[in-house]
């Protein structure tokens, strides 16, 4: 808030002189609201709002769920996408399976190969699933479902339950496969402009693959495998 | 008053007969008893404007006729009041591949470069890439919460955020799966498919920087987490350097509000950085001393290597052209001269030069930068080039101004394999054949 106070104070300051150039900088770490515009968002606001689970536990709700209890919920939510077993349906994706395949010609990047951190599972169950039906389940429900699909890929025991304690200090198998910091400019091409080949042969062609959707006309309702 | 009408309607009613007498007589007839005597001079237009498509199936429209739309009257100035393109226009659209998702929910749409002029994407053609499908949201009723490691947590109503100062910037957002199918070989053969999650439009919203002032952030506040009202409620964390740097909270694009499908009433544009950053329909603003590592930051948007690790934050959307005339849909109409256009982008600032190859990659020409060059925006190129009618291998290639040139395929697969699906910025080839029409291929 923009108050009397505030510009008053501000304005005794310039006037007298004091630290003029130390102004600006103490202004901005004090008045935060210099606008004023908006509301104060409340505990309880935030409460309702904030969502996000991390790595180290913060921001996970009391609760808990088993691998039991999450293989009942799985059925009625999950399976007609992900399939029964986590395998996937269609272009759906794969929630278990492919160990070993990121170095594979057809990589199978699953939460048990793939995902680095299993907060990440809740959090995203939690906000986004159902597809059909975002936050709708209860944070018991999301707690067994993370169980269920951990257990799915063979992360933890069938005996698991998770909770705000138990699901942080789960290791998953492709934790230390990442890299956190941008490599790139990886490519170092140089910048030739007479005679930088010696040939030039064509490896493949799009042309007669009947993989691309029509260009003109409608839209391509039917190019589907 | 009335009298005065009537005189109009008179001079109307002349002028219409005398066009009448230019009519052929069955035209004639039908002119003369549409209401001319019987509704007055409102009318007139009306039936004369209802006659055009027939003198135009009648007669041709080209020289030394005179076109029948010149010799009628147009529709009038709100026949549209929220304009739409030209009828003819009607393939100008975005389009889908269906096998590339598993439904239209969470998919992606294409912008049809092929079409496009200059540089802005106009906002109905704009690329787009929904994760739960595309919320209908009442700005009235929507907020954005700014918390976490702040002095003063705040809940924003669209019109609170309109208040703050704000700065309009021409940008391009491109998703880093842009091309991402033809890691293993030529797939598509279609510019607007391979390269049509990319386009460029001017945001006007409030410095990040501006709001993160206003709230106080605390020492300690080195990330930000964007997070989406859609259904997928759609998070990233963004270091707060990025943040603090030429991030903005849009509210409107080239002049209009937002439109839905980009987010609207808000979204974060994050200058240079993969699309998936520039959360849409941005309902909170967490600061946090530590990144999330949610979702879209772990088991997408991260860039296998083929030794089977992966790059995560590779935020940057490093530079890229490609020709978009000629192209799959626009071959070369015959031999002779022609203009090879195209575009350029770098997520890391400027375009300095671009070259263009008529022989794949041997030789190089530079091209004509066209203004205006911008930041982190595309950049239109041109070459003249005399085509003799020969097959050739056409090539673009973008240098920014950091000195990067941009990679070959060969180079890009080299260093990371064909498992990266994501930032695939290699050169890309037009193949011409002797009868102009052109093809995606691969060397």
């Amino acid at each position: 808030m923009f108050s009397f106070d505030q510009s008053s104070r501000f304005f005794t300051g310039f006037c007298s002189g004091v630290l003029l150039a130390a102004l600006p900088v103490l202004g901005f770490a004090q008045s935060a609201g210099h606008y004023g515009y908006g509301e104060p968002a409340t505990e309880a606001q935030i409460q309702a709002w904030d969502i996000d689970i991390r790595p180290d536990g913060k921001g996970l709700p009391e609760g808990s769920g088993s691998v039991e209890e999450g293989m009942g919920i799985y059925e009625t939510y999950c399976s007609s996408c992900h399939g029964a077993f986590g395998e996937g349906m269609g272009r759906y994706p794969k929630l278990s399976g492919g160990e070993g395949s990121l170095t594979e010609d057809r990589p199978e990047k699953t939460v048990g190969s793939y995902w680095p951190y299993a907060s990440t599972l809740w959090d995203y169950i939690h906000r986004a699933m159902p597809f059909f039906a975002p936050q709708s389940l209860t944070d018991d429900q999301v707690y067994a479902l993370t169980a269920y699909v951990l257990n799915l890929n063979y992360i933890v025991d069938g005996d698991f339950v998770a909770n705000k304690e138990t699901l942080p200090q789960v290791k998953m198998p492709n934790e230390d496969g990442f890299v956190w910091d941008d490599p790139r400019p990886e490519v170092t091409n140089i910048r030739c402009m007479e005679d930088c080949k010696e040939e030039v042969t064509v490896s493949d062609s799009a042309a007669d693959k009947n993989l691309t959707p029509s260009t003109t006309g409608p839209l391509d309702e039917g190019l589907t495998e | 008053m009335l009298g005065k009408l009537r005189r109009l309607n008179r001079a109307v009613s002349e002028i219409a007969l005398q066009e009448s007498e230019r009519l052929p007589s069955n035209e004639r007839r039908r002119f003369l008893r549409n209401g001319l005597f019987t509704a007055g001079g409102a009318m007139v237009g009306g039936a004369l404007g209802g006659l055009s498509p027939r003198l135009g199936a009648a007669e041709t429209q080209f020289p030394p006729e005179i076109p029948s739309w010149t010799r009628s009257l147009g529709a009038g100035v709100v026949s549209e009041p929220y304009g739409v393109p030209s009828p003819f226009e009607k393939d100008v659209i975005r389009r889908n591949v269906p096998w590339l998702t598993a439904d239209k929910i969470s998919s992606i749409s294409f912008s049809p470069l092929q079409h496009l002029k200059g540089i802005i994407t106009p906002n109905g053609l704009f690329f787009e890439r929904h994760h739960a499908g595309r919320p209908e949201i009442d700005p009235q009723q929507h907020r954005l919460m700014i918390h976490g490691l702040v002095e003063r947590p705040i809940i924003l109503s669209m019109e609170d955020l309109q208040r703050f100062p704000s700065v309009s910037q021409i940008n391009f957002i491109e998703c880093p799966a842009n091309g991402g199918m033809e890691w293993r070989g030529a797939q598509l053969n279609s510019l607007q498919f391979l390269h049509g999650m990319v386009s460029c439009a001017e945001w006007t919203g409030v410095r990040l920087s501006t709001l993160l002032q206003e709230v106080g952030m605390k020492p300690e506040g080195k990330w930000l987490l964007a997070e989406g009202a859609d259904g997928a409620a759609m998070t990233r964390s963004i270091p707060m350097e990025k943040a603090l740097d030429d991030v903005i909270v849009a509210f409107a694009q080239n002049g209009e509000a937002l439109r839905r499908e980009q987010g609207y009433p808000i979204r974060l544009v994050v200058p240079g950085w993969e699309g998936n950053t520039h959360v849409k329909w941005l309902r909170r603003l967490e600061v946090g001393d530590k990144p999330w590592m949610q979702r879209e930051e772990t088991s997408k948007y991260t860039d296998l290597m083929a030794n089977g690790t992966a790059h995560g934050f590779t935020w940057v959307m490093e530079a890229k052209s490609v020709i978009t005339s000629p192209c799959p849909e626009m071959p070369l109409r015959g031999k002779g001269v022609c203009q090879i256009e195209g575009l350029a982008w770098s997520g890391r600032g400027k375009v300095k030069a671009v070259d263009v190859s008529v022989d794949g990659g041997r030789n190089w020409q530079q091209a004509q930068l066209r203004e205006p060059v911008m930041s982190k925006s595309l950049t239109r190129f041109s070459l003249e080039w005399n085509w003799d009618g020969n097959p050739a291998l056409l090539q673009s290639r973008v240098i920014d101004e950091t000195g990067y040139v941009q990679p070959t395929l060969a180079q890009l697969k080299g260093e990371r394999g064909t498992n990266s699906i994501y930032h695939k910025n290699a050169i890309q080839t037009w193949q011409i054949s002797g009868d102009g029409s052109v093809n995606n291929v691969q060397l």
